[in-house]
């Protein structure tokens, strides 16, 4: 019978040595444990969570890069593009120019051979009166008979030299 | 903290080293009674009933006619007197002190401290028992349970404090799958979502008898306490949950018991025979629980002191029967502690898993309701 006639003075420490170590364990041991735990699970979590965002926007991230590549990559087509068209235009451009500036040249050449041709042919006419006056002079010297006559000849032999 | 604990610890080792001495220079005549007693024909059931229930003194071992006890502080109250003196004054249970003595006779409840005919050993059958309130063995191992908690658990929530933020190390790591069990496998499915408020009682209680089972187990000083296989510390136990259910009950918790919803209205009137059913439920749970820890604790010591027991009852017939028997003895006796130990697991989650159920059936909202009609 001693084994299941609970006795009143094990009762009375079981209840006061349960009681103060469900208050001691209950005050200062519990409390930080589970707080500690729960606080880990929330970290554990926010982080996992952090991580599927950083993993989202990695992936936002390489999709706005290539489509920055491809952007860039239109763009420098575009601009190769352009580049040749300006080559050409300028090719273009400066062929123009420097077929006018050839021709201006010419022109100018020709211009100017033609105003010392005639120029050189003012002098030589000048210097052919000059020396037709002194052939006169001298067929005058030795003509002195008919002065009339000798002018005669004079302007008969100028008049003969045909210019051009 | 912890020079507290070693200092308590070490208070309780120095104690039983000074309480050893007494022992040692016992009187010649109550030692020539505790050998003819020893001559008398061993009896296992006997013995076994000796080494599990509750007694004034904690028996370490015996050499010869020398017993190593500690002797414990008897505390009586009896008509309306406070007496305290140590059980050593008992010597063994041979001498009377004070007009008192411990109960010899099995059938008058041995170990029981009574009072005496006075100027004799015989009992006063006239008088009333007197109240005892002894630090007896059991108290010891309670005491010996709850150091040990706190010497476990303070340095656990320590290192939570100082660790916070990385992984447990140590004692921490080993508790803590025990205790997110306890959080995630018992209380959360069991409670529902308000199990928090809970928690430290699940945990005390699971960790109080886990522990106090262990230490069952081990059979010497300061282990050997059949804590938990005591009737009156599972009545404790069982109390606390039987209370904390009961004042935390709600208003559906009640309707359920006292007008269940869902039954045919002749099991209610007039005859109200399904909610005398359910109240009688009400303290059958507890009383479940009780005898449930303790009978499982109980029977495992009695299992292992049986097995024991076979070597002594195999040696009076024959001491070379009682050698031969041992191995054999030894090797069950091995095999139940392992038994134990798991038993000392399985109980403690039981105990606390029970516990955690009537908690939970007694916060249930309404919505359980629904859900049990549509389960049928």
């Amino acid at each position: 019978m001693e084994l299941v006639s609970p006795g009143i003075g094990l009762i009375f420490w079981m209840t006061l040595a349960f009681g103060l170590l469900l208050f001691i364990l209950g005050k200062f041991v519990w409390p930080p444990i589970m707080r500690a735990l729960s606080e880990r699970e929330q970290a554990i979590e926010l982080a996992l969570h952090e991580a599927d965002k950083a993993r989202k926007e990695m992936e936002d991230l390489r999709f706005s890069n290539e489509q920055l590549l491809r952007e860039a990559k239109e763009e420098r087509d575009g601009i190769l593009r352009d580049a040749r068209k300006v080559r050409e235009s300028i090719i273009e451009e400066s062929k123009v120019k420097a077929t006018e500036e050839a021709n201006r040249i010419l022109e100018n050449a020709t211009e100017r051979i033609h105003f010392e041709k005639m120029a050189a042919i003012t002098d030589l006419k000048n210097q052919i009166a000059n020396l037709s006056i002194e052939i006169a002079e001298k067929i005058l010297r030795q003509e002195l008979s008919d002065p009339e006559k000798d002018k005669a000849i004079v302007r008969k032999s100028i008049s003969d030299i045909t210019l051009n | 903290m912890r020079t507290f604990l070693l200092s308590i610890s070490f208070l309780l080792t120095s104690l039983w080293a000074v309480s050893n001495a007494p022992s040692h220079e016992e009187p010649q005549p109550a030692q020539q009674e505790t050998t003819t007693s020893h001559e008398e024909k061993f009896n296992a059931g006997h013995m076994i009933i000796d080494h599990i229930v509750d007694s004034h003194d904690w028996h370490i071992a015996t050499f010869g006619h020398t017993h190593i006890t500690i002797p414990l502080p008897i505390i009586l109250f009896d008509e309306g007197k406070l007496i305290v003196f140590s059980s050593a004054k008992f010597h063994h249970g041979e001498d009377s002190y004070k007009g008192y003595k411990i109960e010899s006779d099995r059938k008058a409840g041995k170990g029981k401290i009574v009072k005496v005919i006075p100027g004799t050993m015989e009992t006063d059958k006239t008088a009333a028992r007197p109240l005892d309130f002894s630090i007896t063995k059991t108290v010891v191992g309670i005491i010996i349970s709850f150091i040990v908690l706190l010497l476990v658990f303070f340095p656990v929530a320590r290192a939570y404090k100082r660790n916070a933020g990385h992984a447990p190390k140590g004692m921490q790591s080993l508790l803590e799958p025990v205790i997110l069990f306890i959080r995630d496998d018992i209380a959360e499915p069991s409670i529902g979502k308000h199990y928090k408020r809970f928690m430290p009682f699940l945990l005390t209680l699971f960790f109080f008898i886990f522990f106090s089972n262990l230490i069952g187990l081990f059979p010497f000083f300061p282990g050997g306490a059949n804590v938990t296989g005591n009737i009156a510390v599972t009545l404790v136990l069982a109390a606390f949950t039987f209370i904390i259910t009961t004042f935390i009950g709600n208003r559906s918790y009640w309707l359920h018991i006292f007008n269940p919803p869902g039954v045919p209205w002749w099991l209610k009137f007039p005859l109200p025979l399904l909610p005398l059913i359910e109240l009688a439920g009400v303290f059958i749970k507890p009383f479940v629980l009780m005898v449930r820890l303790f009978a499982n604790i109980t029977a495992g010591h009695i299992i292992v002191l049986g097995f024991v027991s076979l070597i002594f009852i195999f040696a009076n017939m024959n001491p070379a029967l009682g050698y031969g028997v041992s191995p054999v003895s030894v090797l069950f006796s091995v095999f139940i502690s392992l038994l134990e130990l798991l038993v000392a697991f399985i109980q403690a989650y039981v105990f606390t898993m029970l516990s955690a159920l009537y908690f939970g059936m007694a916060t249930e909202d309404h919505g359980h309701e629904h859900a049990h009609e549509a389960s049928h």
